[in-house]
């Protein structure tokens, strides 16, 4: 006994200072090159042409500010559940569908004016879109709501590629069920506007264009869309800043993306806090839709897909379960797809954001603002 | 008409079935000419059907068109449950490996009757070298411990890029030998004989899977580090870059026979019965021994538990690799076997909602049942392709996008009621994995172990 004890003080090697993997470099010179080649052509083409540079960051912005309004349902959803709730790209398309048959069929843009029509124009035509918003949000809600209640929860417990399977074929449901021809249709299809599109060039100060008349060379041009867009997304980032600080529903729904079990036994309601995150994403999601539907005026039923799944990377790129980590990763998005569509080549746009996701994934898998997450054996 | 049609149809799914039970049966036997002399047997049933004996065919070309589909997807889709079914991988990058095998061997061919021989030469030595360099970098790299991923795949790149380089470079050298031999489409030369055409046929399909399967081992090894749901997102990108590319296949990349949007027309017709059988059996019978031997075992034990793999001494991410390498592989090959059956390929084929069709036959099939896939395959195309399609169409001009309401629907129900598939994990006869007896100890041993212990 004497012995063991004695032989087992003998010398206990303290753990040295972690090692570097060998290699290492290999990669991160790798990635320092191609770092190196994106800066060198940005930064050529911002000396060379700046105003052709700051048309495509203007563009982006456009893009990244939708995008944020779809990135916050993912990040939400996944924040809770863990799913990654593909049919939230269409959600995003049902709401500009919404909208489109409120506007072109029903006219309902047009409701405060043929009730009141001693009101001013302007103010009529900003409450009828209102209202039309109002509408596509609400009824994105109530769809979501009831995708929830049908698909997923019954498969709360189940593995996670087969609740992933199950959102997989909710999407195609919504697209082809959309492709019909007494429900959407599947042709593309001209969007009609509720509101006049306005656009201003900024040269020697900032001008109105007016109809049928070119903005001059080296003008930059920016349209009353993008500044609703951006308006609108900074508040749904401040609203759900609010509700998730502030409010007893946010609390409930942080408690529950903590620990669902412990928060069940505190006594919130975890499946009508899940009901809600869907409920309040979709509603996101549908004015997303409506403004993506008043900026690029044309929808059909896969209109969803692509910026559906870039919203989603940019989630991940700001860091999954992170509010903020979503708007600056969309932001970011946005910038990578106008630049490729500028200097690289247009079709390769949406190959950008798929590059972006595994460089992401393997350099800091938690995005920008997300938190180490810990493996559970 | 109508309702001729559809017994007939009924009659032929249940043909079909029984047809692979059959086969699946003579394999299992034991005596090895037995096996041998039943598959021939099997090939030639069909090849009988199909041939025009005094007038009269059994299968018509609409059936040997449904037959050399459903032989296609058999091994895409086998290739798909090795990744997923069998290694618990969720990829939905099947479909772009199936691009990929179909236009690359489609391209060697096509080039090949056109009197160029570059497709084949680059093609072929672009596979071996690359293979050749993948393998020499990875024994090198086992020198060192711990390398990361990231420099491991910077490595690999630089690699098959340089193999690449040199295969274009030998290519273009040694077309000139060649062409005086090919001759040119009106005026076809030695080498463009039908004999010849079937072994780079053949060389055509091996190569594309090999393409395939390199392509996928670039892809997949940074990418199969990810977690499982964020894998098969950028398995979905990795599947959307690929259509980009077809559909600028004449802008973006340098290949103008390709026609990009317009879809690449002029591919010959090769694939015929013998061929369709041959390659299907030769995935079935890989695939089989694979998921039968330890290798095998391994994969499945990575979708069972990874951490208990690992801590068994089991190399996880090599095992990852390995199943998506050779799933992808399957893919290539069965691409390359459709595009020289349909003669036309156009991106739309190879896009992002088609992507989803292998994953709902394993799912259907069940997931991790060799026997369920192949028989989900065939029945898909059969039923779907063949028989909904016709009867659909007859109902009315909008009745065929219910085919794809219906899909979904049959999907959510399944996830839903029954998770595992439809066969759930039933093999037949030759797939069945053998009964592990336990060893029996010879009588009189136990009682003298059991002394010496006391």
């Amino acid at each position: 006994m004497q012995q063991l004890s004695g032989s087992s003080q003998v010398t206990i090697a303290l753990p040295k200072k972690k090692k570097r993997p060998p290699l290492a470099w290999v990669g991160q010179g790798f990635f320092i090159i191609l770092g190196i080649l994106v800066a060198v052509i940005l930064i050529s083409n911002l000396i060379r042409q700046p105003t052709l540079f700051a048309q495509f960051f203007i563009s982006g912005l456009q893009l990244g500010f939708v995008y944020a309004m779809i990135a916050l349902g993912y990040t939400m959803v996944y924040g809770i559940v863990k799913l990654i709730n593909f049919a939230h790209g269409d959600v995003f398309m049902v709401g500009a569908f919404v909208s489109y048959f409120a506007v072109a069929r029903f006219r309902l843009h047009q409701w405060p004016l043929a009730a009141f029509p001693q009101i001013s124009p302007g103010l009529g035509v900003v409450i009828g879109s209102i209202t039309v918003i109002l509408l596509s949000m609400v009824i994105c809600s109530a769809l979501a709501i009831t995708i929830e209640r049908v698909a997923y929860k019954p498969l709360r417990d189940a593995p996670r590629i087969a609740a992933l399977i199950t959102a997989i074929g909710v999407s195609f449901f919504l697209e082809y069920f959309g492709a019909l021809n007494f429900v959407f249709s599947p042709r593309f299809i001209p969007y009609e506007r509720p509101f006049e599109v306005v656009a201003w060039y900024i040269k020697d100060g900032i001008h109105l264009i007016k109809p049928g008349e070119a903005p001059p060379d080296g003008a930059i041009t920016f349209s009353n869309i993008l500044v609703i867009i951006m308006i609108a997304s900074i508040l749904v980032q401040i609203f759900l800043q609010f509700l998730v600080r502030r409010t007893k529903i946010g609390i409930a729904m942080r408690a529950s993306s903590y620990d669902k079990p412990a928060a069940r036994l505190m006594g919130i309601n975890v499946d009508s806090v899940i009901s809600f995150s869907f409920a309040i994403g979709a509603a996101f999601a549908g004015l997303g839709g409506v403004l993506y539907a008043i900026a690029y005026s044309s929808i059909w039923t896969q209109l969803g897909i692509l910026p559906g799944l870039k919203a989603f990377v940019a989630a991940v790129l700001g860091g999954i379960g992170s509010i903020p980590g979503a708007f600056v990763g969309a932001l970011i998005m946005g910038q990578a797809e106008a630049m490729t569509m500028g200097y690289i080549s247009t079709p390769m746009r949406d190959a950008v954001a798929f590059t972006i996701l595994i460089i992401v994934l393997l350099i800091r898998p938690t995005g920008i603002f997300g938190e180490p997450e810990k493996e559970k054996v | 008409m109508e309702l001729g049609f559809l017994l007939g149809s009924i009659v032929k799914i249940i043909g079909i079935l029984a047809y692979l039970y059959g086969l699946l049966w003579v394999l299992a036997r034991p005596n090895r000419w037995v096996k041998i002399i039943g598959v021939i047997v099997a090939f030639g049933v069909i090849q009988l059907a199909l041939t025009n004996i005094g007038g009269f065919q059994l299968l018509t070309n609409f059936d040997s068109g449904l037959l050399f589909q459903a032989c296609a997807m058999t091994m895409v889709a086998l290739g798909l449950n090795l990744i997923y079914g069998f290694n618990g991988q969720f990829s939905l990058g099947q479909w772009g490996f199936y691009g990929i095998g179909a236009y690359t061997a489609a391209d060697i061919t096509y080039r090949w009757v056109n009197g160029d021989a570059r497709g084949l030469l680059v093609v072929g030595f672009g596979t071996i070298l690359g293979g050749l360099a993948l393998i020499y970098i990875g024994r090198w790299l086992k020198r060192f411990r711990g390398v990361p991923v990231l420099s491991s795949f910077t490595l690999y790149l630089i690699g098959a890029i340089l193999a690449g380089i040199v295969a274009v470079y030998i290519g273009n050298a040694l077309n000139p030998l060649f062409e005086p031999l090919l001759g040119t489409n009106l005026n076809p030369g030695v080498l463009n004989s039908p004999l010849a055409l079937q072994i780079v046929f053949f060389l055509a399909v091996v190569f594309a899977g090999i393409f395939a399967a390199e392509v996928s081992f670039l892809f997949g090894l940074p990418v199969l580090t990810l977690g499982s749901d964020y894998f098969g997102i950028a398995t979905l990108g990795f599947t959307i870059v690929v259509n980009v590319l077809m559909i600028n296949s004449d802008t973006i990349l340098p290949f103008p026979e390709m026609k990009g949007g317009r879809g690449m027309v002029g591919i010959p017709k090769l694939t015929t019965w013998f061929w369709a059988f041959f390659f299907m059996m030769a995935v079935i019978i890989i695939m089989r021994n694979l998921i039968q031997s330890s290798t095998g075992r391994a994969i499945i034990s990575v979708r069972e538990d990874e951490v208990a793999a690992k801590a068994m001494g089991i190399d996880v991410a090599g095992s990852k690799l390995l199943a998506f390498v050779v799933g992808s592989f399957f893919a290539g090959i069965g691409g390359a076997v459709y595009a020289h059956f349909i003669g036309f390929l156009s991106p739309g084929t190879f896009g992002f909602l088609q992507s989803f069709n292998p994953l709902i036959i394993i799912v259907f099939g069940g997931l991790g049942s060799m026997t369920g896939t192949i028989a989900a395959s065939f029945g898909w195309i059969f039923f779907l392709e063949g028989l909904l399609r016709v009867l659909l169409s007859q109902m009315g001009t909008e009745a065929p996008t219910w085919r794809f309401v219906l899909y979904p629907i049959t999907l959510l129900l399944l996830m839903l009621i029954r998770p595992q598939g439809l066969l759930g994990n039933i093999e037949w006869g030759f797939l069945k994995q053998k009964e592990v007896l336990p060893r029996e100890i010879p009588a009189g041993e136990k009682p003298e172990m059991a002394a010496s212990e006391a």
